[in-house]
């Protein structure tokens, strides 16, 4: 059973493309991270979902009714469904009247809007706020008002545009927080625009990659994470070292890949001559002074070209011949004196590189 | 000196003795504001929100026209009604020429471009977002519009208002359509106008009042709105 579906959907503004044949299928009660870089189509892709515009060609279905065209069947539909938008806007109103309008749209008056409107209120922490005007609220409140106010029409669909965008980080944490809650008591579908990867990894079952207005990879976020489908992915996932080489030697699903003179092996059922990129993750690379790793495969040498501090993490890029980044504690930075130019070894598993067939 | 006080005056014990002529000409010129008013918007605010909406080739032309014509001269819109209405005019056939409908017609007119332009200006002060809000929170067409005028509703009143200021204030149109005729289209402007040109200084002075009296309520009334 699907609850929304998207069959060939393409969208233009004037002369350029915006999204280009997009099919997905989003089950009842599933959430659905839509990852990509800003620009890749996703706030498009919202709002023909939440048929807020009429899509330049393809179908899109939701519980099985063609709502790509007719406007009566659209308007019945977009009423199971409610968008938070990237950029809320409230309505100059009380905090209560923003949260009641959508209700009163639906026809629900006096007590029994009271008793739907004032516990979400609850839910998100604004009670307090509930006479106030909407105008007045901080960014964080505001984008809280503008969630209450589409859980609070129950919706079948709850579509998320970027709900933490914009906001400093103590207030994207509370929305996160209120989004999880959201998500675990509530039987809806969820559907959430994000550009910060770990974002849609921490509260999605599923992920869809959008790149250039293109559905590139829908998966199991893990899936994606280690198993990017194309390099573009494997850049927007965080897989920092892309490598370039050809694969020259395959046995048993081990393969041995030449790097410009540096031979790595990995897991692949590529055939010999096939030109790859293999991509390892900077958490799996293992820094040791002395090439000590037995179970590692992959073990090269070479210098230190830089060391960046990210919070309790340091970044540290070796030059082995590739650039090869990892990431490793500030407190084993400092046990190993990792400095600039000092040499090291940087090794990793076979199973840790990712191998993705070089395209065009 | 001494006349212009004496004057005043016998302002004040006209209007305290809610004296027959002043009551009948304020009135006349309250009812003959208020329709023209209500008519022009009856037109000009949906046609605004149109306008508004719609994107079309020249849209940037014809507000930059229709706030041309905010500072038409009364006495213009008053010639093009009057030759409308004539007996040589296409619609001289129905007999409105200085009548109260005749007045009505041109104060709507004139306070036309203004409810017009204002209310375009008004809506354009929405954040172009907040329509996408309300569809996405189950507004049909139809509340999606409320939302936005209501959104845009301090602007638009204050259009309403500066549009009844015109209209109740005019003198060109009120004259030369309505022929200022006592006790059928003599409204307070024209028998200020007429009054003072006799030396009636009173009169004049209770009717300036009224009117004064008038933009107070409103201004009172509106100030009053924004703030609850």
């Amino acid at each position: 059973m699907t609850l929304i579906e998207t069959v060939g959907l393409c969208q233009k503004y004037g002369e350029h493309d915006i999204l280009r044949d997009v099919n997905l299928k989003v089950e009842p009660g599933e959430t659905l991270a839509l990852i990509g870089p800003t620009g890749a189509g996703k706030t498009t892709l919202l709002r023909l979902l939440n048929l807020l515009d009429i899509p330049a060609s393809g179908r899109l279905y939701f519980d099985n009714a063609d709502v790509s065209r007719a406007s009566k069947a659209r308007q019945e539909a977009r009423r199971r469904m409610a968008f938070v938008l990237q950029k809320p806007v409230v309505f100059n109103s009380s905090v209560y009247d923003n949260v009641a309008c959508g209700l009163k749209w639906r026809g629900v008056m006096g007590a029994d809007l009271r008793t739907k409107v004032d516990p979400v209120l609850e839910t998100v922490g604004l009670s307090v706020c509930r006479d106030r005007n909407a105008r007045t609220l901080s960014g964080g409140e505001t984008q809280r008002v503008a969630i209450a106010r589409a859980i609070v029409l129950e919706p079948e669909l709850l579509l998320l545009d970027e709900p933490t965008a914009n906001l400093d980080p103590v207030s994207a944490s509370k929305i996160e927080e209120l989004i999880a809650g959201i998500i675990r008591q509530r039987q809806s579908t969820v559907i959430m625009a994000t550009h910060d990867r770990s974002h849609g990894e921490r509260l999605a079952d599923r992920m869809a990659v959008l790149m250039n207005g293109e559905l590139t990879q829908v998966g199991k976020s893990k899936d994606i994470f280690a198993s990017p489908g194309s390099r573009d992915i494997a850049e927007f996932v965080g897989a920092e070292n892309i490598i370039g080489g050809v694969i020259i030697a395959s046995d048993d699903g081990l393969a041995t890949i030449d790097a410009g003179g540096r031979l790595i092996e990995a897991i692949s059922d590529y055939p010999d001559g096939e030109e790859v990129y293999a991509c390892v993750r900077p958490e799996n690379i293992i820094l040791s002074i002395s090439a000590s790793h037995d179970s590692e495969r992959n073990s090269f040498s070479g210098e230190i070209a830089s060391v960046a501090s990210m919070g309790p993490l340091c970044r540290i890029e070796v030059d082995c011949g590739f650039p090869l980044v990892a990431l490793v504690t500030k407190r084993s930075a400092g046990e190993l004196v990792l400095e600039k130019g000092k040499t090291v070894h940087a090794a990793f598993k076979a199973t840790s590189v990712h191998v993705i067939r070089r395209q065009g | 000196m001494n006349e212009i006080w004496q004057g005043l005056i016998k302002a004040v014990e006209l209007i305290v003795s809610f004296d027959q002529e002043v009551m009948e000409i304020a009135g006349r010129s309250l009812v003959i504001a208020v329709t023209s008013l209500g008519l022009a918007a009856l037109v000009c605010l949906p046609l605004g929100g149109l306008i508004h909406a719609r994107q079309f080739r020249g849209k940037k032309t014809l507000v930059t026209l229709i706030q041309t014509l905010y500072s038409i001269p009364t006495v213009v819109i008053g010639l093009f009604v009057f030759l409308l209405l004539s007996r040589a005019g296409p619609l001289g056939g129905l007999n409105l020429l200085f009548t109260p409908t005749a007045m009505v017609i041109g104060q709507a007119l004139l306070v036309a471009p203004i409810l017009l332009g204002l209310t375009i200006s008004a809506l354009s002060g929405v954040d172009g977002l907040l329509p996408d809000t309300a569809r996405s929170l189950g507004a049909n067409g139809f509340q999606t519009s409320l939302v936005v005028l209501k959104e845009a509703r301090f602007a638009v009143m204050a259009a309403v208002v500066l549009a009844f200021g015109r209209a109740i204030s005019e003198v060109g149109v009120a004259i030369m359509v309505g022929g200022n005729i006592l006790g059928y289209t003599r409204v307070m402007p024209t028998a200020i106008s007429l009054e003072t040109g006799k030396g009636d200084l009173a009169l004049s002075m209770a009717l300036g009042m009224i009117l004064l009296f008038i933009a107070l309520i409103i201004n009172f009334g509106l100030n009053r709105i924004q703030q609850g």
